[in-house]
């Protein structure tokens, strides 16, 4: 084992895989020369040459789109978009084209392709470095969507992104890169897309997150367990598909859901959780389920005030936990 | 004759011209009895489409990206007129993709085609990406991607050319210029005459090219190959001229002046490759009777075929989402 840091974890298994498999290539916006400006393709340039890491010109349509062609002819491509907040440009290639290749090709295309997105705030980005956009990719049949929060769900996630033969987006959030470290093992190890993982266990709530809120659900949970509210918290890890196995396993076991995501409240994977549970949880709930979320707003304001007023953090998610607690 | 090309390839394209004529002109008769539900005419355009095709089949390490009006590409590539028939009427058996999509829509990978989307230019970056794939592979393979005047309008088409030529990847860039996209005439779409002028913004050659003439349309391509092969793209603009409106659910009369249409239409590339072929001793005005008759017996037996074939289940709904 050694502790690594997210960003850490990221690098070494773009490494892994990139040495493993030779059809493994990244390309992207300041990923070669630079090392990406998170740093996260530190190395590759020098280690698998300009073939293999190629620094495209400033246009996320034609990386994806580019990224797709290379995928139908058998190659693994990673593109990265450098912040979330410049996919939308790239949304046709992904959702209009990746997502349908192999469904409107009745099978004979599939496209082994990880697009790796930097997402989230509370890093003073403001309005246009701080988005988070699993939304629409969580809602596209064809896709999966993979979200970890820790350095061993990262790489572990992240290496079978690379492996899987469809698809995948991989959300990374920008403030767990470096904030976030943990043990991560040295030898070769996958994890399933696909699967949560239960961080916390607990009776009394249930606490369904993913990213960097995932960290002050666990906080929470801390604090409000010395006032005897026993909380689990469950991390989703992967948003598509949604295992609903653990979370009703879980809420079936509490009786009480709370979703934590700082995505937009309206619409957000959390409405879907919300809408399973209920569907097939329902008569083991205690209480109405609990949604604390990012405001309808854009996304996190540039000022300082502003940021936090729209951040969930722990002492917001602690208040959320008493009130349900209390229902 | 231009290099590289025979007699037998002249008799044997002009064959699969007047097929995918009889195919064309079936498929609007089929659509106003109700039963193709939409189709887009290649009318006017089979020789910019037959003669870079001729090229790139005798070339034999292609791939083709073509767009939604590349029906006689699509089908002289090796399709059957029944196969097409089943395309065009939705039936369990369509080589694209088993009717999920728009006729001739999706993947033909035996014959080397792939045209995933109706979104406009879509494909562009997708065709660079896959020839970019190749050359990593190590292989030669040239790849052709065709788009009308209206798609050059699109981001991604700038995009597509500006990556193909930072990497001098091995891509032909044909632009069937129809001068219309839908009803927007290409004076409202570029302000430019020749569209082929776009190359030298992206550091490699266009050529204008009457796309009107089966052996002009081969030769160009001919040479574009060669061309991709070792120095990187080209830009082939094909003049060429729509006959029919953009769809069966569009109406041209709205737009575009009918005199105009008729003068169109004294240019058919059918007519006049068939005129070439007598000229050349190829074949005589009997056997160019008789090759159309052949036609209309093979469009018949195809339409027979496909009226009575069977569409998907209802079961096969949720399929290949994914692969394992």
């Amino acid at each position: 084992m050694v502790v690594a840091s997210v960003i850490e974890a990221i690098r070494e298994a773009l490494r892994e895989e990139m040495r493993r498999n030779h059809d493994v290539f990244v390309l992207g916006e300041d990923v070669g020369q630079r090392g990406g400006v998170f740093l996260a393709t530190q190395g590759l340039l020098e280690e698998f040459g300009g073939e293999r890491v190629i620094d495209t010109p400033l246009a996320e349509a034609s990386i994806m789109g580019i990224a797709l062609g290379a995928a139908f002819r058998g190659m693994r491509p990673i593109p990265e978009v450098q912040f979330s907040d410049f996919v939308w440009p790239a949304v046709n290639q992904l959702i209009g084209e990746a997502a349908r290749a192999c469904y409107g090709t009745n099978g004979a295309l599939n496209v082994p392709m990880v697009v790796r997105i930097p997402y989230g705030g509370g890093i003073r980005g403001g309005l246009f470095h701080s988005q988070n956009v699993e939304a629409m990719f969580f809602h596209t049949p064809g896709l999966k969507v993979i979200a970890p929060s820790t350095p061993y769900d990262a790489k572990g996630l992240l290496k079978s992104a690379i492996r899987d033969n469809n698809p995948v987006i991989s959300l990374e959030h920008k403030k767990t890169y470096r904030l976030v470290r943990g043990e991560v093992p040295e030898e070769d190890y996958t994890l399933p897309i696909g699967l949560a993982d239960v961080k916390r266990t607990g009776g009394a709530i249930t606490t369904v997150s993913y990213g960097l809120m995932l960290h002050y659900c666990l906080e929470a949970a801390e604090q409000v367990s010395q006032e005897g509210i026993d909380v689990e918290v469950v991390d989703l890890r992967t948003l598509k598909p949604l295992d609903k196995k653990t979370i009703l396993e879980s809420v079936r076991k509490t009786g009480r859901l709370l979703i934590v995501h700082e995505d937009n409240l309206t619409g957000g994977v959390g409405a879907e959780v919300a809408a399973v549970a209920a569907a097939e949880a329902f008569d083991y709930l205690d209480a109405p389920i609990s949604r604390l979320c990012g405001p309808d707003v854009p996304t996190m304001p540039f000022a300082e005030t502003l940021e936090k007023a729209y951040m969930p953090d722990t002492v917001k998610v602690t208040e959320a936990l008493r009130n349900l607690a209390a229902y | 004759m231009p290099d590289g090309m025979t007699n037998d390839d002249l008799l044997d394209y002009y064959k699969k011209m007047v097929l995918v004529r009889a195919v064309d002109e079936r498929i609007w008769a089929l659509n106003r009895q109700g039963k193709v539900p939409i189709a887009a005419s290649c009318q006017g355009h089979e020789a910019a489409q037959l003669g870079s095709l001729l090229a790139a089949a005798k070339d034999g390490n292609c791939f083709l990206f073509p767009y939604y009006r590349d029906l006689a590409l699509k089908m002289a590539a090796g399709l059957t007129a029944k196969q097409v028939m089943l395309s065009f009427m939705g039936r369990e058996g369509d080589p694209y993709s088993n009717a999920r999509q728009f006729p001739l829509q999706g993947a033909d990978l035996p014959n080397k085609i792939i045209q995933i989307s109706n979104v406009v230019a879509a494909g562009l970056t997708q065709s660079v990406g896959y020839a970019l794939a190749c050359t990593m592979q190590g292989d030669h393979t040239v790849v052709l991607v065709y788009f009308g005047d209206g798609a050059s309008s699109q981001g991604e088409t700038h995009e597509a050319m500006n990556f193909a030529g930072v990497h001098r990847l091995p891509v032909i860039f044909v632009c069937e210029n129809n001068r219309y996209a839908i009803s927007v005439p290409q004076r409202r779409q570029m302000n430019l005459d020749d569209l082929a002028d776009r190359a030298a913004g992206y550091g490699f050659p266009g050529f204008v090219v009457d796309g009107m003439d089966f052996v002009q349309c081969y030769e160009a391509t001919h040479q574009a190959i060669l061309h991709a092969r070792q120095q990187g793209p080209v830009l082939l603009e094909m003049k060429v001229e729509r006959f029919m409106p953009h769809t069966t659910d569009d109406d041209d009369r709205r737009y575009r002046p009918r005199d105009e249409v008729e003068q169109a239409r004294m240019r058919d590339p059918v007519v006049t490759l068939a005129e070439d072929l007598v000229r050349r001793g190829i074949i005589t005005p009997g056997q160019v009777d008789k090759i159309a008759s052949q036609a209309q017996r093979e469009v018949d037996e195809a339409t027979d075929f496909a009226d009575t074939a069977s569409q998907p289940d209802v079961s096969t709904l949720h399929d290949m989402l994914y692969v394992p």
